[in-house]
């Protein structure tokens, strides 16, 4: 297993429900999931905690061996350094993608790996643009964030996060960003990273991208209620709490 | 003992005897010749030479303004305040005072033919113009009258009385003949508005040299000395002969000096005359004066965004106390008059044992103001990008210090130039306060020469035109650095 999240709560300050209810869910490795759920499931909560970008009380979130526990059963010390050490196994890929935009494709995913992991700038560049290419980059590699378009900005910044070379990748709502029309590529953009053998967790709302991916997981009021495949989550549940949030969500927002 | 007085007279020979005075205070004291301006000349630079000459040291002036010469004699910035210090027992109390040198009387002038205040009892309730801190205004404040005192210089109370805002003008009598009788529209009135005594001022510590210039004085005054130089310069008075107990107060000598400065100006040439034939000689003085602005604007602009860098850094990442340390100090360096921190660092430091040289205390005084100001920008800054920014660099693994570095700071910057690029052409206008610390920088320059040659619109122009010359470079500098700077915004040609 490369992410095994287990019992995680959250309370967010001033709401009586807590937002994660003892959370659990394990990724088998090399796996490409989809994280599902409406909005106010806790899918954002869930990504910030795992990222460390959030605290949270209780549970344990346990990255590759890397185990990083809640506020009320560690020191600051102790999670910082679990933090740390989770984030150097982790990549995100923000909803916003969050490129820096004062720096152009190529040094975005040179920046980290020779402040971080102090490799020269000859042999990160050299990656980032091996990188970039494989994500169809190939004539934008001295373009600047603001010059690029929706889609080309995602694979910049799925190509930064790589360029880390993380056991698991996660996507905050790929798609919500981007026009409709480009699911598909979205689609083809991940199968091709799932090709290289990264654990990817995509976190979104989205039925039709979580219709491509291999495994899914249906997030409710702060926990998992069922998870497999897609074909059998999303087209025969077992629970009827899923049947009824699929119903819903298919009259909300089908595609 | 021969040899013993030969060599004490070659061991002070070494040491250049300092002597302060303000250049602006104008003709006939202590100013800049206005047919050579770089050449410092007037009754008061004269009788310095001489006492030097007598004390077998080199005199040499400090300018400082008129209003703090006794401040910086204290602080140890010269020895002797040579420039119309007025004899009065409050002065005794900070300092001590040589024997009279001179005397003269009060004098107050009018428009010619204005119903103005004639005696001291009709001056209650009228607009009396005069020099802050001097004998006549105090003569002038018992009598009741509305008094304005002009920092600036004589030349611009004679202008406002010609313009209608003043009803009067006392001022002692060298200063009324220099500038009021040149003046064709005005009359001077008779009448007995009291009288002053110039002094000597020295450190009271310095009890052997107050000895020294006293029995100088006394000398020169004996020999007839004074009373020649008096008479050239045209201000032998009936006052300074009763002070001399001099029994003859006609003059013998013609006042050479006061018909020079007459005729050099009694009547302004044209614009392009001034402009090819006077102002070229004066171009080194304020190239003097325009690369000490620099100096002091380079150094304290420095010294500011050193400073408000790790002032907006400690107020957005520091620990509570000093993020309130951050505040107070923005605060209270933003929130209090520059002139106060400068006479602070430069007067009140002193008291606690730091002695700061003048251009040091000028670019301190500054730059902690100026920091204030410089933080804010970069507070602007950084607030400027969003959290999102942070969040992705610390997600890639990068520290605090690095996601500063690498990817908030740049992008802060951008948006902290336009307002710094505006602070530092302030700077450079603010930088003309270190006059206040005997600094003759691009503003002094111009008010001593505009106070000796009369010349305010023409030299005006000339310093704005420095000024000038030296905020556009920066301005263009800023612009090009905002461009470099925000290349990523533009949209593509690549």
């Amino acid at each position: 297993m490369t992410l095994v999240v287990k019992d995680l709560v959250r309370h967010h300050p001033g709401n009586a429900t807590p937002t994660l209810a003892g959370l659990s869910f394990d990724l088998p490795a090399g796996t490409l999931t989809a994280l599902l759920g409406r909005s106010g499931a806790g899918k954002s909560t869930m990504l910030r905690c795992v990222m460390g970008l959030e605290p949270f009380e209780t549970g344990t979130i346990d990255i590759d061996g890397v185990v990083v526990r809640g506020t009320y059963e560690s020191s600051p010390a102790e999670r910082q350094k679990a933090i740390s050490a989770a984030r150097a196994r982790l990549g995100l890929v923000f909803q916003s993608f969050e490129l820096f935009p004062h720096l152009t494709a190529l040094q975005n995913c040179a920046l980290a790996p020779v402040q971080v992991k102090g490799e020269s700038a000859l042999v990160a560049q050299k990656r980032a643009r091996e990188l970039l290419c494989q994500l169809g980059l190939e004539h934008r590699l001295d373009a600047f964030p603001e010059q690029l378009s929706g889609g080309q900005k995602q694979r910049v910044a799925i190509a930064r996060a790589l360029a880390m070379e993380p056991r698991v990748l996660l996507y905050d709502e790929p798609t919500s960003a981007l026009d409709p029309s480009m699911k598909h590529e979205v689609l083809q953009t991940l199968k091709r990273v799932d090709a290289t053998g990264v654990t990817q967790v995509v976190v979104t709302h989205d039925l039709q991208l979580a219709r491509g991916v291999e495994h899914v997981c249906i997030l409710d009021h702060g926990v998992v209620i069922e998870s497999g495949p897609p074909t059998q989550v999303l087209q025969r549940p077992a629970h009827e709490s899923t049947r009824a949030l699929l119903a819903a969500w298919l009259q909300h927002d089908a595609p | 003992m021969l040899p013993a007085l030969l060599l004490s007279s070659l061991v002070l020979g070494a040491e250049p005897l300092t002597w302060g005075a303000d250049a602006q205070g104008g003709a006939p004291y202590v100013f800049q010749d206005p047919t050579d301006p770089t050449r410092l000349t007037g009754f008061e630079t004269e009788l310095a030479t001489l006492l030097g000459a007598r004390l077998g040291r080199q005199a040499r002036p400090v300018h400082g303004p008129w209003d703090k010469l006794l401040e910086l004699l204290t602080r140890g910035d010269f020895e002797l305040a040579i420039n119309g210090i007025e004899v009065a027992d409050e002065k005794l109390r900070v300092v001590a005072l040589s024997r009279p040198y001179f005397a003269a009387a009060e004098v107050l002038t009018l428009r010619r033919g204005a119903p103005g205040p004639r005696t001291l009892a009709e001056f209650p309730g009228r607009k009396i113009g005069t020099l802050p801190g001097s004998m006549a205004e105090r003569i002038a404040q018992r009598a009741g009258a509305d008094v304005r005192t002009y920092e600036g210089g004589q030349d611009e109370i004679y202008d406002d009385l010609k313009l209608g805002r003043l009803d009067g003008v006392l001022l002692d009598a060298p200063v009324a003949h220099y500038y009021a009788d040149l003046e064709p529209g005005f009359e001077s009135v008779p009448g007995d508005f009291g009288s002053v005594q110039y002094a000597i001022a020295l450190r009271p510590a310095d009890v052997a040299l107050r000895a020294q210039v006293d029995a100088a004085l006394e000398a020169l005054q004996r020999d007839g000395t004074l009373r020649a130089l008096y008479e050239r310069w045209g201000v032998w008075s009936p006052e300074t002969a009763r002070l001399f107990g001099d029994a003859e107060p006609g003059a013998r000598e013609a006042p050479l000096e006061f018909e020079r400065w007459r005729a050099a100006v009694g009547q302004l040439p044209s614009f392009w005359e001034r402009l090819t034939t006077r102002y070229p000689p004066m171009l080194p003085l304020f190239l003097r004066g325009a690369a000490l602005t620099l100096a002091v604007s380079l150094c304290a602009m420095g010294l500011a965004v050193a400073l408000g860098i790790a002032l907006a850094l400690g107020r957005r990442f520091g620990a509570r106390p000093v993020r309130w340390l951050c505040v107070a100090y923005i605060e209270f360096f933003r929130g209090t008059p520059l002139l106060i921190q400068l006479t602070m660092v430069y007067f009140g430091l002193p008291e606690l044992g730091v002695k700061l040289d003048p251009f040091v205390a000028g670019v301190v005084a500054l730059g902690l103001n100026y920091a204030a100001a410089e933080a804010e920008n970069y507070r602007a800054g950084l607030e400027s990008v969003p959290l999102g920014q942070v969040e992705a660099a610390k997600v890639l693994g990068l520290s605090t210090w690095q996601a500063l570095r690498f990817v908030v700071g740049p992008q802060a910057l951008r948006i902290s130039i336009p307002p710094m690029t505006n602070d530092f052409i302030a700077l450079l206008k603010d930088s003309s306060l270190v006059s206040v610390v005997t600094l003759t920088e691009l503003t002094k320059t111009y008010t001593n020469l505009a106070n000796s040659t009369r010349d305010h619109l023409g030299l005006g122009l000339l310093v704005a035109v420095f000024y000038l010359l030296l905020g556009l470079p920066f301005a263009r500098l800023a612009r090009a650095a905002e461009r470099h700077f925000g290349r990523h915004l533009r949209k593509e040609a690549a």
